[in-house]
């Protein structure tokens, strides 16, 4: 900075950095703290009133307790299956659409556009019936794969077009000096745009495992007894006592902050991709 | 290293003709800029040759045999592009390396090949660098050492200093002169620069709406420009043109006859270098009005009008000439470039 500005603006700029950094903190954290509360304090901790807010008499045991309880061990790698379907079938189906996206010129390249947008105009509830229909028929009702797919149906729009975006950020000339020095076009795509486009297509792998990972309806109406944890978790806690519905909600919010995290490095680095 | 033939190549995109049957033959070894105004078709030819584009109709050769249909990878060049197009996720060494490592060549040739080309550019400093440390001119370095490590029968170079600031820009093109002159590799520089073009070129073609205006040496180019589009793009200022009119196949420039091209009309353009001229008394001389007189300290600029045509002027830095002054001019008759008002062509030069 070679202009100088007066020092209050500039504390205050810190000053308005940091809380709104403060707040967005405690918008994500403050929530996933008070379900761990009433997770960990057991039936205690959960109707005793006033609140402390403070970690008193949490245990691990009442959790345990909840994990063994029947079928929530199995409709957890349920739903780990499904989103991990999901994620592998979207990303090689969406990315190189993507990529056809970003880079040719063919007829019809906004209708597809919008047609592949089109796959969620249409309400799940209203689709239920038929497929779950065909879903007995092809053998695939009460299927994780089922589920998987229809997962896949509605992550996938989102991948093809977010991965369209990160194609369009690695430059053209990238890969047009790929091919210069040797590359055929498969080759510059995995030397060149492929490490380059990875944060995102990782960002775009996040993305597809929240929407399996959240979905519910389909999930509950496919499955009868192959439950997803969403789909066993609405028919099964509205009867349990709260401390079991706070240990279900945490093991449902735990997943996705751990695999967040683990990718976090990729979803940093996705504001960096466009260096030439 | 080989010669390139580019033989009536032709391209469209939809309604718009880029390239209108383009010819011309670059020489081995030689150095050749495509040179013209933005939109004249010049990154597209080159583009074409790089086969990065594909020309509508028409037939390139390197070196005898066509390339038209082949991969860019088997053409057997390597190309400098505008923006550097390097790697950000490889080093400066794996950068310069790359076209040798899709070669297949062993790590003894990658690595003397490289370290040869980053002593050219002076790179080797940086080579375990990533490239979003270094400079915009680091970068481009960059950029021509892994171009000149393959040893490309032909480089192509696209704009490469176009991104660069003046200062920089003046350095590295010095810079390219020497090392492209030891590379002895046959180039086609894409520029829009004219000064560029002069500085490093064996011969310039200069290109204007989809075709080659004239092709020729800096100094022909300069001093005979085949077309009036030529001469007004090429110099600083550009070249006057005053249409003046012929009787008995003589012009009169002030007090002065001098022949006309033969096959001249009633009118002809005389092409005039702002420096082809020199200060004369008012008697004999062609007459100026000068509008505005600046003294730029190497030479003094006149900017007025010579029979109401606006013309541009350069004298030597002692004349003392002012604003709103008329003066008398004595026109170098060698230097003269005869037009046709109708084409806008070049007339053949007089022999005398």
């Amino acid at each position: 900075m070679s202009s100088t500005k007066p020092a209050g603006f500039i504390s205050s700029r810190r000053w308005l950095l940091w809380s709104g950094i403060a707040a967005l903190c405690a918008w994500v954290l403050v929530p996933i703290y008070l379900v761990a509360l009433g997770a960990l304090g057991g039936r205690q901790g959960v109707y005793q009133w006033p609140k402390t807010g403070l970690p008193i008499g949490i245990s691990i045991d009442p959790f345990v307790l909840f994990l063994k309880t029947e079928g929530v061990v199995q409709s957890f790698l349920n739903s780990l299956a499904a989103a991990g379907i999901t994620v592998a079938l979207s990303i090689l189906l969406g990315a190189p659409a993507g990529y056809a996206l970003a880079r040719y010129n063919f007829l019809g390249k906004d209708s597809y556009r919008l047609l592949v947008l089109l796959t969620r105009a249409f309400p799940l509830a209203i689709l239920a019936l038929p497929l779950t229909v065909s879903f007995i028929r092809l053998g695939l009702y009460d299927t994780v794969v089922g589920v998987g797919l229809i997962h896949t149906v509605l992550a996938l729009p989102f991948a093809a077009l977010v991965t369209q975006g990160i194609f369009l950020g690695v430059p053209k000339e990238l890969e047009e000096a790929a091919w210069v020095f040797g590359c055929t076009r498969i080759q510059a795509f995995f030397k060149v745009v492929a490490p380059l486009a990875l944060p995102g297509i990782v960002a775009t792998a996040v993305f597809a495992f929240v929407i399996s990972w959240n979905e519910v309806f389909a999930a509950s109406v496919l499955t009868v007894r192959n439950r997803t944890l969403t789909a066993y978790l609405l028919t099964v806690l509205s009867e349990s006592p709260m401390h079991y519905r706070f240990a279900g909600g945490l093991m449902l919010i735990l997943p996705s902050v751990v695999f967040i995290f683990a990718v976090r490095r990729y979803l940093f680095a996705i504001w960096g991709i466009s260096s030439k | 290293m080989a010669n390139i033939v580019i033989d009536r190549i032709r391209k469209s995109f939809g309604a718009f003709e880029a390239l209108k049957e383009v010819s011309l033959t670059i020489h081995d070894g030689e150095f050749v800029s495509l040179l013209g105004p933005s939109g004249c078709g010049k990154t597209t030819l080159l583009r074409i040759i790089a086969g990065l584009e594909t020309a509508t109709s028409g037939d390139v050769r390197i070196g005898d045999n066509s390339i038209i249909g082949l991969l860019t990878k088997d053409r057997g060049l390597a190309m400098v592009f505008q923006n550097y197009a390097v790697f950000p996720h490889m080093t400066v060494y794996e950068n310069v390396a790359f076209g040798l490592r899709m070669q297949k060549a062993d790590d003894l040739r990658v690595k003397a090949q490289v370290e040869k080309a980053a002593g050219l550019l002076h790179i080797e400093p940086y080579l375990d660098r990533y490239p979003n440390k270094l400079s915009g001119g680091q970068r481009q370095r960059v950029a021509v050492a892994r171009a000149l490590a393959v040893e490309p029968r032909v480089l192509l170079m696209d704009e490469p200093l176009s991104n660069l600031d003046a200062l920089l820009r003046l350095e590295m093109r010095t810079e390219l002169k020497t090392v492209l002159q030891a590379a002895g590799t046959t180039t086609v520089y894409v520029t829009h620069d004219q000064t560029e073009a002069m500085g490093l070129s064996d011969r310039i073609a200069v290109m204007h709406g989809g075709v080659v205006e004239q092709i020729g040496s800096p100094v022909e180019i300069y001093n005979r420009p085949a077309t009036r589009f030529v001469g007004g793009f090429i110099g600083n200022p550009p070249m006057n043109f005053i249409k003046v009119a012929v009787s008995n196949g003589q012009v009169a420039a002030g007090g002065e006859q001098i022949s006309a091209p033969k096959d001249a009309g009633y009118e002809v353009i005389l092409g005039m270098r702002g420096e082809a001229v020199e200060l004369a008394p008012l008697s004999t001389g062609l007459e100026m009005k000068v509008r505005v007189a600046e003294p730029m300290g190497s030479h003094l600029l006149l900017t007025g009008s010579i029979h109401d045509q606006p013309v541009r002027v350069v004298l030597p830095a002692s004349e003392t000439v002012k604003s709103g002054d008329t003066i008398g001019l004595k026109l170098d008759r060698n230097r003269i470039t005869w037009l046709s008002p109708e084409s806008g062509k070049a007339y053949p030069a007089l022999t005398a």
